[in-house]
């Protein structure tokens, strides 16, 4: 005698409690703090913060927190809750030049108008592990405070190269131009350049750097060089209608790359440079290098360059980028499948029983 | 131009099946071909020659819907009688033609099949995009017209990846020609191919295009391939149709001097 | 599923998405109404659930929901199935309707996998959800390229597909997601549901809409529309059958699952649909294998 199996609900019920106990770990560990986790694993936070296309240090470290610390749960958690949230109003676009900057540097140029700046990295750090953090408590010295440049200017690398017209120009906006909004219309192709961008600014880190890195590799190459990468603070405005003028509402800290890449020129048309581009919330110069590559190698039809890579293939690329979709498709893999298995089932055995020995014998030769 | 029509056959009160009228494409301000005008009549073979660069292949492309021509008209005369201008044509009934009354035969076959399935299948597709759904019946046309593109018909089920080069195009002609196409445009169908086994490829579409009494656009570079196919030759340079007639009088005696040299390097091989 | 949803659900708009979003979809439904077996791209909204756990269906529901609707969610078929009951309790929270496993007792069906076995009426919406709702990508992946094969109703590609299947296999393989001719136009994914049931798709009296969150497509087959199984003349369309019927309440002519009962070959087969099963045995059918009928422990 057989009775069906039954209790889908009890069981998971059963299964959220297990997630939670497994969430906390040890209970004579401490628990960690939102604080904590914003301050200490920030690198953690700007990532979810990028990819879940939401500005909250706050929420992100909770998301990561509720996750057990894995980055894409955490970002699905932020996507959710940030497209229930109601849009009050639209800001200006920011304006990167202005940017209070914590980390600016060229490979492209020596020297330049605002210099230099290393700024937090782990840029030259030899990747010994430090022992000293596994113990706690342990006072961080201040690190050293520079003396205000003399001259506050620090204008982007492109702008001194398009000044020369050594570079093309930023293609631009039409007065009444409004961006696309991914998350109000669905992908279409092609997809101009604004909804590109968009795409690779919330696409997953890990596809992001393998496209970039393949085309570095000669898969799409586009002879990048890094122009300027500037990590900061930038101010956010909008106009409210009653007031007409802009008021700022906060500030976001960004990073931000724009590579320098393959130049081209034609007959009518002397040589300049062309431009790719990233930008991510917080700080993450490896996603915004790499996406700029990518809105580069993406750029091919416009450049006349043959699409012969996955780098260069808007429609494979766009449609791959979002880590909260390919999760989802992935891993729904998990769910039963039994009704089409069953009919895959009657199907090989059908063709088995249909096979004669004889007939096998013919396809084994 | 001076409009020579076929000898071959006593057509001359018949309305040509094609008729192009000052066919222009640029590529920027490149010249891709211009001022290209010709009548094509059913079951003719016109060859186009040239060296590369030519303009051939962008004519041919532009004809059979590959890329768009910026200027002209190519007025086809469909089976029940009426003309289109196909350059102005809806593009349900461009991909319609181009998938029935009207064939092409690429260079490399690869553009032209479709590599993850049987030659069969292939050859079947263009009877099941005209809507026939009988299998069986479908089968028998592939494999029929396997033999006589002299493909063994025991290799009907295999994928056209394993064929050999000559293989590959025979098959893609068999493809082309299942639904017995009124024009069938071939770029350079024996480019690439060796020497031997390009003649026996060349006897193959003279024997079918004859068969099927199909007119026929054929573009080589390879003045013995034009001699064997063509009734008509259109000799282009630069773009442009310079010299233009009966394959045997363009070739055994060429005006144009472009023409002269291309025969006399020809001869001198 | 977010930190608000678990904290506070009274927090969120009746079922869950806001009136601009569900007005949204309900213009994608009436156009995928007015176009049968058309994909109608949408604004797909990022949801609580995972995408290919039937954020589609999901959305779709959400905007056909009422307050005095009775919802029945089934997976596989079964009511029971871990997803059926999240997706259940997901409405029941965010919307407060009631719900029901009876399928004649329903108002909206949502179903991954299947069409219940006992017939729909006018009266009812069937709901599915779509992974890919492109059935021509194994033939051509290009998004840009399918549109226009659409568009131009070139489909000679599917029937490539089928010719291949008898050409080496001597029969059509494809078991699930078989693709239907919609109103002798558009040829459309029925989702993976199994072939068994493409012909209960066809002239059906309830409207059926298919939502595909992750692809941000909707599409439709309104009521008594013809959805026609493509084949050939002589491999005309077959579904599955099996040998025996039922272990527990005996039917021949119902989608069976094959559960295994032991290591050592032991099986037997079952209804996929548990509410079909469940309302037989209650009438007093019975399978060589059937416990005593009693009533499902709540």
């Amino acid at each position: 005698m057989y009775v069906a199996v039954k209790g889908g609900e009890k069981a998971i019920d059963n299964a959220h409690a297990l997630l939670a106990e497994a969430r906390r770990g040890d209970t004579s560990v401490p628990e960690l703090s939102i604080a904590q986790i914003r301050e200490q694993m920030r690198l953690a936070v700007d990532r979810v913060m990028a990819e879940g296309s939401l500005y909250d240090p706050d929420l992100a470290a909770l998301a990561l927190k509720q996750a057990r610390g894995d980055a894409v749960e955490a970002i699905f958690l932020l996507r959710a809750y940030r497209t229930t949230l109601p849009r009050l109003a639209v800001s200006r676009p920011v304006d990167t030049a202005k940017m209070q900057v914590r980390r600016r540097i060229s490979a492209t140029f020596k020297d330049l108008p605002g210099g230099q700046i290393l700024g937090p990295t782990f840029d030259y750090t030899h990747r010994l592990l430090d022992f000293t953090l596994a113990a706690e408590s342990l006072e961080t010295p201040a690190a050293p405070e520079a003396e205000p440049p003399e001259d506050a200017g620090m204008p982007r690398v492109v702008d001194i190269l398009g000044d020369e017209g050594l570079i093309e120009a930023d293609i631009p906006a039409e007065p009444d131009a409004v961006p696309g909004d991914l998350t109000r219309e669905p992908l279409e192709f092609p997809a101009g350049r604004d909804i590109r961008l968009q795409n690779l600014a919330r696409g997953d880190e890990g596809f992001v750097l393998g496209l970039a890195y393949s085309s570095q590799r000669g898969f799409g190459n586009t002879h990048p060089f890094a122009g300027e990468i500037r990590v900061g603070a930038v101010e956010v405005e909008i106009v409210p209608e009653e007031l007409g003028f802009p008021i700022t509402i906060g500030r976001v800290e960004l990073t931000e790359c724009q590579m320098v890449s393959q130049f081209k020129g034609a007959k009518d048309k002397p040589a300049q440079f062309t431009r790719g581009y990233g930008l991510t919330f917080g700080h993450n110069e490896r996603k915004a290098m790499a996406m700029s590559i990518v809105d580069r190698t993406l750029r091919a039809d416009e450049f006349g360059e043959e699409r012969a890579h996955p780098a260069q293939d808007e429609e494979f690329v766009l449609s791959h980028t979002d880590n909260v979709e390919a999760s989802g498709f992935l891993q729904h893999l998990k769910l039963p499948h039994y009704v089409d298995f069953q009919g895959e089932l009657v199907n090989v055995r059908a063709l088995r029983r249909a096979a004669t020995p004889a007939r096998l014998k013919e396809i084994a030769e | 131009m001076n409009l020579v029509s076929t000898a071959a056959r006593d057509l001359d009160d018949d309305p040509p099946l094609l008729s192009v009228r000052n066919l222009a494409k640029h590529y920027g301000n490149a010249l891709g071909c211009r001022a290209v005008s010709f009548d094509l009549w059913p079951g003719e073979v016109l060859g186009i020659v040239g060296e590369s660069g030519s303009g051939k292949t962008t004519l041919l492309n532009c004809l059979s819907g590959q890329i768009d021509a910026d200027g002209g008209e190519i007025l086809y005369r469909h089976r029940d009688g009426e003309v289109a201008d196909f350059r102005t044509l809806p593009e349900p009934q461009r991909r319609a033609l181009l998938r029935g009354e009207w064939g092409l035969v690429h260079q490399n076959p690869r553009d032209g099949l479709r590599l993850r399935v049987s030659a069969g299948a292939n050859i079947g597709e263009r009877l099941m995009a005209e809507g026939a759904r009988h299998y069986g019946e479908i089968r028998g046309a592939a494999m029929n017209w396997l033999s006589r593109v002299e493909i063994a018909t025991d290799r009907t089920d295999d994928l056209p990846i394993r064929f050999s080069g000559g293989m590959q195009q025979r098959l893609q002609i068999a493809r082309t020609l299942v639904t017995g196409p009124r024009l069938v445009f071939m770029d350079e169908p024996t480019g690439g191919l060796d020497v031997s086994v390009q003649a026996r490829l060349l006897d193959l579409i003279r024997g079918l295009v004859d068969e099927l009494g199909a007119a026929c656009v054929i573009v080589t570079h390879d003045l013995a391939v034009a001699r064997l196919l063509a009734h008509r030759l259109m000799v282009m340079k630069g773009g442009e149709v310079v010299e233009a007639g009966l394959t045997d009088q363009v070739l055994d005696d060429p005006h144009h001097p472009y023409t002269q040299l291309l025969v006399s390097s020809v001869l001198q091989v | 599923m977010s930190v608000a949803l678990e904290a506070e659900a009274s927090g969120y708009n009746f079922a869950y998405l806001d009136e601009q979003t569900k007005r949204m979809i309900r213009r994608a439904i009436l156009k995928a109404v007015a176009i049968p077996g058309y994909q109608v791209p949408f604004a797909g909204r990022e949801m609580p659930l995972p995408y290919g756990w039937g954020t589609g269906g999901i959305q779709v529901t959400a905007a056909v929901i009422g307050a005095d609707d009775t919802l029945k969610v089934i997976d596989q078929g079964a009511d029971d199935t871990t997803n059926a009951v999240s997706i259940r309790r997901f409405f029941q929270r965010t919307a407060g309707v009631a719900t029901t496993t009876a399928t004649t007792d329903a108002t909206v069906i949502q179903t991954r996998h299947r069409i219940p076995e006992t017939p729909l009426t006018e009266d009812q919406i069937l709901v599915y959800q779509v992974p890919i709702p492109e059935p021509l990508r194994w033939m051509e992946a290009r998004e840009s390229e399918t549109r226009k094969m659409h568009a131009l109703a070139e489909y000679g590609v599917m029937h490539v597909r089928l010719y291949e299947d008898i050409a080496h296999m001597g029969r059509i393989v494809k078991s699930y997601d078989y693709p239907v001719r919609v109103d002798g136009r558009y040829i459309m994914a029925p989702s993976p549901i199994p072939k068994f049931d493409n012909p209960k798709m066809d002239r059906m009296a309830a409207l059926q809409l298919f939502g595909a969150g992750r692809e941000k497509r909707i599409y439709a087959v309104p009521p008594y529309t013809r959805a026609e199984s493509l084949d050939f003349e002589d491999h005309p369309f077959e579904i599955q059958s099996w040998d025996d019927g039922c272990a527990l309440c005996g039917a021949i002519d119902s989608y069976l699952d094959e559960v295994v009962t032991d290591d050592k070959g032991g099986r037997m087969m079952v209804c996929s649909d548990t509410d079909h099963c469940d309302k037989r045995r209650a009438a007093g059918y019975s399978g060589p294998m059937a416990a005593p009928y009693a009533e499902t422990p709540k």
